[in-house]
């Protein structure tokens, strides 16, 4: 019997490719930052008790582990950023060809790294204010 | 005359699906993420200006309400937008049953309250 449908890609011998890990990426970037608002509460609700609760947050993001946390959530707002603003885009219409979701793939890796150096760059220098 | 012109209009949608509530979901996503743009951009400034100040200097900065308002317009898109992908995420990964209605409830208190709390504690320092 003859298979004329087209078959859903097997992943197990699917190649990876540019455009499905920025799909998958967005997720979980997503799933990260949404986990991360609970770093927003602490600090909002630290800040808002007194001193010496918003030196344990201060502490606590001066820390190794704290530092791990924080670029890795820095790197995730600025993908889902830069790649939100590619879905907005298609959203609209635009960038479906291949050759362009492939372009605005590489500029949404590019400049989610770069805006991420540029806000650890302030950090390191305390630039900024 | 194409055959199209001789459709009413009820034929015309049907199969289109409901034209009531059934984008709404997808189209408040779109917002808070339109949103979301100038906000982040904006608290990711925020944060690097208090990121070397002192207990007085961070609150002193929270404290304007220039900043106030904008931190709760922040956390409510912020808190709303969280709702919805995790929402989707759940809808697309959890299949069992009682797992997936508990993970939606979780998720949903879990955002109200974060929301509501943040909100109280700027209010706390935009007043206090």
């Amino acid at each position: 019997m003859a298979q004329t449908r087209p078959l859903s890609p097997h992943l197990g011998i699917y190649r990876w490719q540019l455009t499905m890990t920025l799909s998958i990426l967005h997720r979980a970037t997503g799933i990260a930052l949404a986990v991360g608002t609970l770093l927003v509460i602490v600090a909002l609700l630290a800040l808002a008790a007194g001193p010496e609760s918003f030196a344990k947050v201060q502490a606590f993001c001066a820390s190794p582990f704290g530092l791990f946390l924080l670029l890795g959530w820095t790197w995730s707002l600025s993908f889902h950023l830069c790649n939100g603003i590619r879905h907005l885009a298609w959203d609209s219409g635009w960038g479906f060809e291949i050759p362009r979701a492939y372009a605005t793939g590489w500029t949404v890796v590019i400049a989610s790294l770069l805006m991420t150096m540029a806000i650890w760059a302030c950090v390191l220098t305390r630039g900024v204010a | 005359m194409s055959a199209a012109d001789l459709q009413t209009p009820l034929k015309r949608a049907r199969g289109l699906g409901s034209a009531k509530s059934g984008a709404h979901h997808w189209i408040v996503q779109r917002i808070t993420a339109v949103a979301l743009i100038p906000l982040c951009l904006w608290v990711i400034w925020l944060v690097l200006a208090a990121l070397h100040a002192d207990y007085a200097q961070a609150r002193a900065l929270v404290h304007q309400p220039v900043h106030a308002v904008l931190l709760i317009a922040f956390v409510l898109a912020a808190f709303w937008h969280a709702q919805l992908g995790l929402q989707v995420v759940i809808e697309d990964y959890v299949h069992t049953r009682w797992l997936e209605i508990g993970s939606q409830l979780a998720v949903k208190f879990f955002c109200v309250l974060g929301a509501v709390a943040c909100v109280l504690a700027i209010a706390r320092i935009a007043l206090g």
